[in-house]
């Protein structure tokens, strides 16, 4: 029954890379996202980092997660949002963006929505959950 | 809304992103190093002059305590672990962290 479908936010506000958040929480997402739940991505301050394009984490000698966010519409997870004022503060532009899926019929590419901080304000006002990475 | 603070403004954004998103009517609880932020004549106390203008703001008062701050902004309301539960139950809540 719809109504008894949590709404669940997850907010990415770190970096990626430099602590391990930013990978947990995704790892959260996929498992949330095997349960019957609305869920909702925020990335915002330095977590719209690690939804940039071009990653490569080899001579870090870890396995890095852009393949991983490019599934993100398979395991249907389509609330994918950036907050505009973070993305511009960081020198970032839609353009840089990474890749969550593709459109089933179109199999046009699938990016992270840019919006404002008053949409995502409102938006964090109708959940029942938010966790924070 | 209850937005929880525990970063020191004078270190992290997590203060400035939280007045940011917050909405009219939310309530904004300092807790652990956040409760820095409610030092009265400090270069943050704009920000949270900022935060009183729309949100009810409160700091958590073993952590002031710890802290020594008893010279707050004006405005900042004071509560204790009972008051903090009592806002969470109350609450969707997002950790600034």
């Amino acid at each position: 029954m719809a109504e008894d479908i949590k709404k669940i936010m997850f907010t990415v506000r770190k970096p990626p890379h430099g602590t391990i958040y930013v990978y947990e929480g995704l790892e959260v997402k996929l498992i949330m996202a095997a349960y019957d739940a609305d869920i909702s991505v925020v990335f915002m301050d330095d977590g719209v980092f690690a939804v940039k394009k071009g990653q490569d984490t080899k001579a870090l000698g870890i396995k890095g997660f852009e393949a991983t966010y490019g599934a993100l519409v398979d395991y249907e997870i389509t609330k994918v949002f950036v907050d505009r004022q973070s993305m511009e503060e960081r020198g970032m532009t839609e353009e840089d963006l990474l890749v969550i899926g593709e459109d089933e019929d179109t199999e046009e590419p699938i990016k992270p929505q840019v919006v404002d901080s008053d949409e995502i304000a409102a938006m964090m006002a109708e959940q029942h959950n938010i966790l924070a990475f | 809304m209850l937005h929880t603070v525990n970063k020191s403004p004078f270190q992290n954004t997590s203060l400035e992103s939280c007045v940011r998103f917050s909405r009219p009517g939310d309530v904004i609880l300092l807790i652990e190093d956040g409760v820095l932020a409610a030092q009265a004549g400090s270069a943050k106390t704009p920000l949270l002059e900022e935060a009183l203008q729309k949100c009810q703001v409160l700091a958590l008062s073993a952590d002031l305590k710890a802290r020594a701050l008893t010279d707050l902004v004006p405005g900042v309301q004071i509560t204790d672990y009972n008051g903090f539960v009592d806002l969470v139950e109350q609450n969707t809540t997002h950790s600034w962290l």
